[in-house]
């Protein structure tokens, strides 16, 4: 966030004069303006959001729903991009809930962590969160980055474990997201923890069906595709263990202002710990072969459940 | 405008120009989709345009496509493309060429259509037959209505083609994207003044281009 | 079409969403855009911005602009008002231009006309000179209308809800059926705004049958060359 600048004058927008030079701290969310209101009217919604990814929308939508269901009323800002974008909103307090993962948002916050367990992760998380952002409960629910080649060719070299990938005789390339390249546990820590080295291809739909199709197209031998990816049972992928814990644990943990009271929270937390890996998969497998908007399945889960009637 | 000095200051980088990723990389990678969409929108609009404009039929429709093609949302194209050809070149080529399309197929047409009748009258009159007329009189006449058309929907696969690094690995999007996903401004507004650049610098080309065939027609 | 009975009023917010960015941005492209282009019909300065201005906007990747006008302006990255801006800015690059033109190509005769009448500037420019630029200026406006509603798309990029958000979430889901959605009605979309105008244009010009052919000549050109500047900015 250090690049981030607001500059004084909004000089004649039409004539692209805009005289930039400027000083101090973020592009930030104005409150105010639209799109990130929560404070307007004086009105006690509570702003739950949700990244650009599918199945972050559905738990930010079973959030909105519970508390619905207690009278609170709320305003979705859903698919608000990545953590580069939206984490800002959050720690201004424009943003009042919104679902996360342990371990990213620990490597967001602090890079150079080296927690990796799920508790440890947990704990430094919270001690790492700004001023006035509250980290609720996780959940037994994970979903996190992973290494997963195909079932071939992980039955050709007899692959298990990342390690395992030092017998491949031929050339790996790893396709994922742009920015995996330049990251800690991207090709650098291939490298440097199992000795691996591999070719990288940018390939922004965050293991979605592009990356899968490019695995199974032979264009890249090695992908990073999230553990609760309906993608992975379907299309028959082998996730690669991660001995020397290349990504943190991963859980399921939602992020609160203060203006979350402890009812609120109370609702959160026990969906939270009803959600479960397997349960993760399959609203996120709806989503994908069933095609259902995020409120059916989020509705749907409450019901089931017995959470909201 | 700190971050301005930065962004040149990364250009200015010699490492930055180098490998498989590298500036010169990606500028020959950025201007060889571009010169394939081109060559292949030419390819298959400006037949059809001319032979259109030269029987003199067919403009509604033509206009109507063009102006129909426009409103066609590049994002969605290339996302289309993209899931059903895979990662790779040829998905943003075929979402590009489709954008490319209406401009050539335009100027083509109307490039044509618009040679004045008297002049084509008296290139009948003088024993010119059909083929000779388009080929002799509205072509070299139509030269700088058609380089115009080529000269738009380059540029506008020029920037457009920043957009292909959405769903390839490809061109100088892809300094805007990687910029867009880690917050790192310069190397964004570095990608984004490459891209600038090129697009004048291609665009002075074609007005020396189309200076040129209007003084030897 | 799984997806699309599902689905489909999400796509109905989304079309409104889409819509109401389109009208704010028309809306301001005309506001800026006319007033600048009879300003520098005199003022000499003026008319150098519009050139540069018109000839080198078209270059910048719209998602650039969408990345660095936060930057620039401090309104938040993911707002409406930051597509608003963005997509203004193009807008004016081509009415701005092309509604410069058609004033500098008014029939002199008539210009005198109306001075020699005695009308003042204000009543010349309303009464006159803009009814005289109108057929322009509903062609330039129906080629910035087509371009703004498929670039709004492009906002879906940075978060920004849109139709385009059927490109991005279809994307990742995999499912075709919410892309060729999201193409569908953006085209529809483009295509009955663009009927609204012409016609409401129609409308508005019932003297059209007798103006000056050279102005309908440089209407339709305007439809056909414009494509240059707004397509180029396609990005």
């Amino acid at each position: 966030m250090k690049q981030r600048m607001t500059f004084g004058a909004v000089a004649a927008v039409a004539t692209l004069t805009l005289a930039a030079c400027g000083s101090s701290d973020t592009i930030d969310a104005d409150p105010s303006a639209d799109n990130t209101a929560g404070t307007g009217g004086g009105s006690e919604e509570l702003v739950i959001g949700s990244q650009d990814y599918y199945s972050s929308e559905i738990i930010a939508e079973i959030y909105a729903q519970a508390l619905e269901a207690e009278d609170y009323s709320v305003q979705r800002e859903y698919r608000i991009g990545q953590r580069e974008i939206y984490v800002g909103e959050i720690e201004d307090g424009s943003i009042d809930l919104f679902p996360e993962y342990t371990g990213p948002l620990l490597q967001f916050w602090e890079p150079d962590t080296e927690a990796r367990l799920m508790d440890d992760v947990y704990d430094a998380l919270v001690t790492a969160a700004p001023q006035g952002v509250s980290i609720l409960d996780q959940s037994p629910a994970t979903d996190q980055d992973s290494y997963v080649v195909t079932q071939e060719f992980a039955d050709e070299y007899d692959l298990t474990t990342i390690a395992d990938l030092a017998n491949v005789t031929q050339d790996i390339t790893l396709g994922a997201n742009s920015e995996l390249e330049s990251r800690p546990n991207g090709p650098d820590g291939l490298k440097e923890y199992y000795g691996v080295d591999v070719g990288f291809t940018p390939i922004e739909d965050g293991g979605g069906p592009l990356t899968v199709k490019a695995l199974q197209d032979g264009d890249i031998q090695l992908a990073v595709i999230y553990t609760a990816d309906p993608s992975i049972d379907t299309n028959n992928l082998v996730t690669l263990e991660d001995p020397e814990g290349l990504f943190l644990a991963s859980h399921v943990v939602p992020v609160a202002s203060e203006r979350v009271d402890a009812d609120a929270q109370a609702i959160i937390n026990s969906i939270s710990a009803a959600m479960t890996p397997e349960i993760l998969r399959e609203l996120n497998a709806r989503s994908v072969t069933d095609q259902s908007p995020a409120a059916t399945i989020a509705a749907d889960w409450l019901a089931d459940t017995g959470m909201v009637s | 405008m700190d971050l301005l000095r930065e962004a040149l200051v990364w250009l200015a980088d010699g490492g930055n120009w180098a490998g498989p990723t590298g500036i010169t990389a990606r500028l020959g990678e950025h201007l060889m989709v571009t010169a394939i969409v081109v060559a292949l929108a030419c390819l298959l609009a400006m037949p059809i345009g001319v032979w259109a404009g030269h029987r003199g039929r067919g403009g509604d429709l033509i206009v109507g496509i063009a102006g129909a093609a426009r409103a066609l949302p590049t994002l969605g194209l290339l996302t289309l493309a993209a899931l059903a050809l895979g990662i790779g070149l040829v998905a943003p080529v075929v979402a590009l060429v489709v954008l490319a399309i209406p401009p050539v197929l335009n100027a083509a047409y109307s490039g044509i259509a618009t040679v004045q009748p008297s002049v084509t009258g008296a290139a009948r009159a003088v024993g010119m037959s059909s083929r000779q007329v388009l080929a002799q009189v509205q072509l070299p006449l139509a030269t700088p209505v058609l380089l115009g058309g080529v000269r738009s929907a380059t540029l506008q696969v020029i920037a457009t083609a920043t957009l292909a690094a959405y769903t390839s690995n490809t061109g100088l999007g892809r300094y805007i994207f990687a910029g867009l996903k880690a917050n790192d401004y310069p190397l964004l507004i570095a990608g984004s003044l490459l891209v600038v650049v090129v697009a004048l610098v291609v665009d002075a080309l074609f007005a020396v281009a189309q200076r040129f065939s209007v003084r030897h027609r | 079409m799984k997806w699309l009975s599902q689905n489909w009023p999400m796509v109905i917010d989304l079309t409104l969403d889409h819509l109401w960015m389109t009208v704010q941005i028309t809306v301001l492209t005309v506001l800026f855009a006319v007033p600048l282009a009879r300003l520098s019909m005199t003022n000499r300065w003026l008319r150098a911005v519009a050139v540069v201005f018109t000839n080198s906007l078209y270059a910048v990747p719209s998602l650039a602009l969408f990345m660095m006008v936060p930057v620039l302006v401090g309104v938040p990255l993911r707002s409406t008002t930051n597509v608003v801006i963005v997509l203004t800015l193009y807008g004016v690059a081509v009415i701005w231009r092309s509604t410069l033109d058609a004033f500098d190509t008014l029939p002199p005769r008539i210009l005198d006309a109306s001075d020699a009448m005695g009308v003042t500037r204000w009543r010349r420019f309303w009464s006159v000179e803009l009814p005289l630029a109108s057929p322009v200026l509903v062609s330039a406006l129906r080629v910035v209308l087509a371009s703004t509603i498929s670039l709004i798309t492009v906002g879906a990029v940075i978060g920004v809800p849109s139709l385009g958000l059927l490109f991005t979430d279809g994307f990742q889901r995999g499912i075709t059926a919410e892309v060729i959605t999201g193409i569908v009605v953006v085209v529809a979309l483009g295509w009955l705004l663009d009927r609204l105008v012409a016609v409401a244009g129609a409308a508005a010009m019932p003297w059209r049958a007798t103006t000056p052919r050279r102005s309908r000549r440089l209407a339709r050109r305007v439809q056909a060359q414009s494509l240059r500047g707004t397509d180029g900015s396609a990005a």
